[in-house]
């Protein structure tokens, strides 16, 4: 059973996750709302409830290393890495802006980030030699890649996926944001891609399915996968994109579109975020 | 000059791709799920038929297009330049051009001025991968109009072709009934003292270090070269025998791009002194065009620098 208080806790770091998305967003007036929102509630409780990690210490040798494949939802990147202590959270308002360490596309030059993507399906291969480079030499630490749904549609995401099964990657755990929109529409009208669970299973992934946006769901899940042995684990979290901003909810157009000013205090007020978000 | 007329490129590309679809029903489109912002929507919307998602997955799109062309089709492969050039590169390289297949390519979002989205979607080597490429041929326009060309002329074309254009609205310079000759520069402005030869969408900039010089009383010649391979051998040759030094322009890499290219043909010609304006050795950043054209050395005050400069050495 998972702890309600912790429940109740890691829910309010999400709304200010979410709330930091849209002032970000409002600041740099560009950049990544839907797959953003998705898929916040899933990392949340990775950053604030499974993860190894020392926002002190970016570097340290016995941190978990995560790994964002898709690179574009660097507002909830980088609203998680100042959550957590990464970074100032007023450096958010610099967020896509010249000479920013909060680039559009997350990089080394921001402490916590392990590594620049944007590139779609680069992130999982990075996780496989990752995962696999930590077991040669003993580690205990593990490996996390969060990854879209659209992102499988890559054909070296499934060269991944074979090689993390092949060698019974028990480190390494992918989050799939399964919020059923990529770019040009729903992922099944573009590229279907189902039965995707099992499509996972048949390379040999221990498959968890999930409600993404059930927080205890979520805690669950990683703890579950933590004491998987002889499999990587796949958590597909089924998520809604842009959720949590009505207007924004599995609409494929808010995908890369940052909300105009006006709309983003809409957002924000939907949100019940506090007085001093509404400051841009 | 205040009545200049902007308009991107990639929407010279979408007018283009429209045009012909309705002239030639061989022309189809695939994209890999950047359909509304390379603009093959435009064509999508009109030829849904002709229309093909394959989703995030460029190097199943480009053999794809190759087996189309086999087919006897025109694919056009639409997506941004830095995920066709760069990840289908091997695909692009074995299947299309070793067997001379015809596919045309557009590479959208090319150049740094792409903004916000950064490094990872600025496209800075594709005219250098694609120009190592046999039978390929790479052109990057200036304006709207060179773009809708430079497309029209692809279609006609029969072999593979590299087209790479930008997001950003630019300044219209060219005019609707200048030529469009593949591998043939236009002069925009005659000179004496040094040739500047531009490469896509910064042709406003060096127009306004013509005028900057010219004022400072140096008589610079301005070539406006869209075809980056084969290239405009004859054009360059002249330009260094009767200005004797040459300062190149282009949104791109330095290393291996259209400079590299100019020099190539100037040290086996007549070699006069150069000056490379471009990208140099960096990975591009987030920030507004006028930002990141102003910090990678691209604006008029730069190409001004890089003449003076070269008048030097040319001097001795
Ligand atoms: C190789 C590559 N091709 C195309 C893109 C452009 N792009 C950015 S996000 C995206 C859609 C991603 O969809 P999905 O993986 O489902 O992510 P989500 O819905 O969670 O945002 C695309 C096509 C890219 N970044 N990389």
């Amino acid at each position: 059973m998972v702890d309600q208080a912790k429940v109740e806790e890691l829910k309010r770091i999400a709304h200010r996750i979410r709330c930091d998305i849209i002032w970000a967003l409002a600041h740099a007036q560009s950049g990544h709302p839907g797959g953003s929102l998705s898929a916040t509630d899933i990392c949340v409780a990775l950053y604030f409830y499974a993860l190894k990690h020392d926002p002190k210490a970016c570097q340290w040798e016995g941190r978990d290393r995560v790994i964002f494949s898709k690179g574009h939802v660097s507002p909830l990147i980088f609203s998680l890495l100042a959550e957590s202590g990464y970074i100032p959270r007023e450096e958010l308002r610099t967020f896509r802006k010249f000479g920013s360490r909060l680039q559009g596309h997350p990089n080394v030059e921001c402490p916590g980030i392990e590594v620049g993507t944007g590139s779609l399906g680069q992130g999982l291969s990075i996780a496989v030699g990752l995962a696999l480079g930590l077991r040669m030499d003993g580690k205990p630490n593990r490996v996390y890649c969060i990854m879209g749904d659209g992102e499988n549609q890559e054909g070296s995401t499934w060269e991944a996926i074979m090689s993390a099964g092949h060698y019974k990657l028990d480190n390494l755990c992918v989050i799939l944001d399964n919020n059923g929109l990529q770019i040009d529409g729903w992922v099944e009208d573009v590229m279907g891609l189902q039965p995707l669970a099992d499509k996972w299973r048949a390379f040999r992934w221990h498959v968890i399915e999930i409600d993404g946006h059930d927080m205890a769901q979520c805690m669950e899940a990683l703890d579950q996968a933590k004491q998987v042995k002889g499999q990587p684990t796949v958590i597909i979290a089924k998520t809604v994109k842009g959720k949590g901003v009505s207007w924004m909810e599995n609409m494929a157009e808010w995908h890369g579109k940052a909300p105009k000013q006006d709309q983003c205090r809409e957002a924000l007020k939907e949100l019940a975020c506090p007085a001093e978000y509404f400051d841009f | 000059m205040s009545e200049i007329k902007w308009k991107a490129t990639r929407d010279g590309y979408g007018d283009a791709l429209v045009e012909m679809g309705a002239q030639d029903e061989r022309i189809v489109v695939l994209g890999a799920d950047l359909t509304d912002s390379t603009r093959a929507l435009w064509f999508a919307q009109k030829y849904p038929d002709r229309f093909f998602d394959f989703g995030i997955a460029e190097q199943n799109m480009l053999n794809a297009a190759a087996g189309f062309a086999l087919a006897g089709k025109i694919p056009w492969v639409s997506t941004y330049g830095v995920f066709v050039a760069g990840r289908a590169w091997d695909q692009i390289r074995t299947t299309t051009c070793y067997s001379n297949l015809n596919v045309k390519i557009g590479g959208a979002h090319g150049g740094i001025s792409v903004g916000p989205d950064g490094a990872t979607h600025q496209a800075l080597e594709d005219v250098a991968t694609m120009r190592v490429l046999p039978n390929m041929t790479v052109i990057v326009p200036a304006d709207y109009y060179e773009t809708k060309k430079a497309v029209i002329w692809a279609c006609k074309h029969v072999g593979p072709v590299y087209v790479r254009f930008g997001r950003e609205p630019v300044p219209v310079v060219t005019k609707l009934d200048d030529p469009f000759i593949m591998g043939k520069a236009n002069l925009i402005n005659d000179g004496t003292d040094v040739t500047i030869i531009n490469n896509g969408p910064v042709l406003w900039e060096c127009m306004k270090a013509v005028h900057t010089l010219r004022e400072k009383g140096i008589s610079a010649r301005l070539a406006n070269m869209h075809t980056v391979k084969p290239i405009d051998r004859e054009t360059i040759a002249k330009a260094a025998r009767e200005t004797g030094a040459i300062v190149t322009v282009e949104e791109h890499q330095v290393m291996g791009g259209f400079g590299s290219a100019v020099a190539e043909v100037v040290v086996q010609t007549c070699p006069v002194p150069m000056r490379f304006i471009g990208i140099q050795d960096r990975f591009g950043e987030s920030g507004t065009p006028e930002e990141l054209f102003e910090e990678f050395g691209l604006t008029a005050r730069h190409i001004v620098a890089a003449v003076e400069d070269v008048l030097k050495a040319k001097r001795g």
